[in-house]
């Protein structure tokens, strides 16, 4: 091939090849790309996406996301998968309104702390199913899915708990902007930084990703394998339980069907960003940055006006795009290496 | 020479032939002889709850209920042994129903239309098919993605409208019985479908290589079974089925909305799990499958019968599941250590039980506050 192209052209696409070498060793290079494509695109037909005010709505509502995608992107580098969070943000989303309800002078700090045990008790059950029962995760959190729907349900008897119902000082927990940012932003940013912390700097953090990529080598060279996996889906489950707190608090209302369908974005936006499926590969950015395209696409989708009904297709088949290209740009990268 | 030759191919035939016999009990310890157990067990109880639970219009009236996800099982049990999985059926289904109502309300002649659907979702499953088999991308990433695809587009082909005033001929797929029996026409379909599946999973060649794909894939591959092939067909014949089952649900209701048939892809997933499919792939019979279907049926009917509602059923739906596949890994791991207890597996189930009971009692006292109170 290189030999029948004329010289010039030779040198130009090594060059250029060589650049995008460099961009995709880091693995958020191809879905960075796709998000500044996207961008640019909805600029030229909508002026209005690139205003600060703009940017400021699609950073409130990936902020949920993005907490929920770090945890399930810590389950997922350990070859695993919760497809439960949604049911376990449901399930603590109504039983932390209840108790909202019941006691609005309760402290803030007491309710968020109170929906994390909640979220971790629910995390802990699955977990325990996964290592002490040896139940494969895709089932074991397909069957949690169902129960812990089914107990929300039961909970609270298909009530809902609306906003007139929930105290002015939750409802400001997710709203207020005493940092100039809303709370909302700064608790995602705050999860992010431990997570990458968590994931890069300690040895249980590595730990994850080592009993993800070889999990016999993991086992002999001393890692407690069920411990790594049992402690996934505990933070799994506190995460969605914060992630709940914050949900009731933002959208005022804790109902019977909060949530419903939420893993698979929380799937899609690990993945998008790079999230290997069968384990050991995942890098925080990589999620936030498949957290906010999941974020823009859907406001870009309302910005360029397309109809409501449309959107849903768009953005699945926004998804199978990046999927595809990641593939595509790791393919090109292999062959270029031989 | 002759005789010699002969006793030898006879002598080979003894060995290719018989299977080594097995006890009488090893024979009973199988899965499905478990779920014809449990199917006995809620049988009785629920006969013992209600009384009408065996009524026979009823139960006609229930199992066509199910047979749209029994439509959809049957090639979710081919996916599943070969290590793959499609979650995308429910969606596939809706968008083949949608298009299908979508054209009758533009007009066009029913059967043409529900041709149609059939061919669009034979093409959803070929998109599949193709990423799965051929891009080399995760069942699970490919299926997660169209799963949003394709239920969007058919919110894209209704919106907000509902396709309907279906022909008789047509409602008659999902509301019809069969020569004035009480057998609905959709359980005959079933069962003709499920024995052709069922034979073609254990009494052919192609049937093997399933299995050998979900033990081993790169083997098959090196073995010369065209696997990337075996996988794309798989895909398209899921799309066909899910394309199938809409149409029935469909002419069952005698409308078409596009949130049809949403979060099935869960049930047929679950039905194939009970039945003893292995989700990694490479074991597992239809006659499994096909007694599992039966028994989430006949729990459902009970315990609607009893009032309950469907969601918290799927609180006892989503143990059974669970607890399929717990008990008999926590026997063995129970007979493996063969009685010998160090302080920390003592201690360890103590404490998480406690944390239970905190959790419960937390429960239904923060319930009750409100409930009670109003």
């Amino acid at each position: 091939m290189a030999v029948q192209n004329p010289p010039v052209v030779q040198g130009s696409s090594s060059s250029l090849r060589r650049i995008l070498l460099t961009l995709v060793r880091f693995r958020e290079a191809g879905i960075s790309i796709f998000i500044l494509i996207l961008m640019t695109a909805v600029t030229l037909r909508a002026p209005s996406f690139l205003t600060l005010n703009n940017f400021n709505d699609i950073l409130l509502n990936i902020s949920i996301l993005s907490i929920v995608a770090l945890a399930q992107t810590m389950v997922i580098i350990t070859h695993g998968i919760d497809l439960s969070v949604s049911s376990m943000i449901g399930l603590v989303a109504m039983m932390v309104a209840f108790v909202v309800k019941q006691n609005p002078e309760m402290s803030i700090l007491v309710v968020i702390l109170l929906g994390m045990a909640l979220g971790a008790v629910l995390g802990m059950f699955n977990g325990l199913i996964i290592t002490y029962g040896n139940v494969p995760p895709i089932i074991a959190t397909l069957g949690t899915l169902s129960i812990y729907r089914g107990l929300v349900f039961f909970y609270s008897q298909g009530t809902w708990i609306n906003s007139f119902e929930l105290p002015r000082g939750f409802k400001l927990l997710s709203k207020g902007t005493p940092l100039g940012l809303p709370n909302i932003v700064i608790f995602a940013i705050v999860v992010a930084l431990i997570v990458y912390y968590f994931l890069n700097h300690t040895r249980t953090g590595r730990d994850i990703f080592a009993v993800g990529s070889n999990p016999d080598a993991a086992q002999f060279a001393g890692i407690r394998k069920q411990r790594i996996v049992f402690i996934v889906y505990l933070l799994s489950g506190l995460l969605s339980g914060l992630a709940a707190v914050l949900w009731a608090s933002r959208f005022e209302s804790a109902q019977t069907n909060t949530a419903l369908g939420f893993e698979l974005q929380t799937v899609a936006a690990s993945v998008v960003g790079g999230v290997s499926i069968s384990g050991g590969v995942g890098t925080v950015p990589g999620v936030l940055l498949g957290a906010l395209l999941l974020g823009i696409i859907q406001n870009s989708l309302t910005l360029i006006r397309i109809s409501p009904f449309w959107q849903l297709a768009a953005q699945g088949l926004l998804i199978l795009i990046a999927v595809m290209s990641d593939k595509w740009i790791l393919n090109s990268v292999e062959r270029s290496k031989r | 020479m002759n005789s010699i030759s002969a006793s030898e191919s006879k002598f080979a035939v003894t060995i290719s032939d018989k299977a080594p016999s097995r006890s009488f009990l090893a024979r009973f310890q199988r899965w499905e002889w478990m779920l014809v157990g449990l199917i006995l067990l809620d049988v009785f109880i629920n006969t013992r709850l209600s009384p009408f639970f065996l009524d026979a219009r009823n139960l006609s009236r229930t199992s066509s209920d199910f047979m749209e996800i029994g439509l959809m099982m049957l090639p979710m049990v081919f996916i599943i042994i070969t290590g793959n999985i499609d979650l995308s059926v429910a969606s596939n289904m809706g968008m083949s129903a949608s298009f299908m109502g979508l054209l009758h309300n533009m007009g066009v002649n029913i059967w043409v239309a529900a041709l149609a659907g059939l061919l669009l979702g034979t093409l959803g499953g070929l998109l599949n098919g193709y990423l799965i088999a051929r891009v080399k991308l995760p069942a699970l990433v490919v299926t997660l993605g169209t799963y949003a695809f394709y239920r969007g587009i058919a919110y894209g082909f209704l919106g907000d409208q509902a396709a309907r005033g279906y022909p008789e001929a047509f409602t008659y797929f999902g509301q019809g019985r069969v020569f004035g029996s009480l057998i609905p026409f959709s359980v005959v379909l079933f069962i003709i479908m499920a024995v052709i599946f069922g034979l073609i999973l254990h009494r052919t060649t192609f049937g093997r290589y399933l299995y050998s794909i979900g033990n081993n894939e790169n083997a098959t591959t090196y073995s010369g079974v065209p696997v990337e092939k075996i996988k794309f067909m798989l895909y398209a014949l899921s799309g066909f089925m899910a394309a199938l089952a809409g149409l029935i649900l469909a002419a069952r209701f005698g409308s078409t909305r596009p949130d049809i048939g949403t979060g099935l892809e869960l049930s047929v997933i679950t039905a194939a799990v009970l039945g003893g499919i292995e989700i990694n792939g490479g074991k597992g019979t239809m006659g499994g499958a096909v007694l599992s279907l039966l028994l989430i049926g006949l729990m459902r009917f009970g315990m609607g019968l009893l009032n309950i509602q469907g969601q918290v059923q799927g609180i006892a739906l989503g143990m059974l599941l669970i607890l399929s596949i717990l008990v008999p890994s926590l026997i063995r791991s129970i007979s493996s250590v063969g009685g010998k207890f160090d302080r920390r597996a003592v201690l360890a189930p103590v404490v998480f039980l406690l944390i239970f009971t905190l959790f419960f009692i937390f429960f239904f006292w923060s319930r009750s506050l409100v409930i009670a109170g109003g």
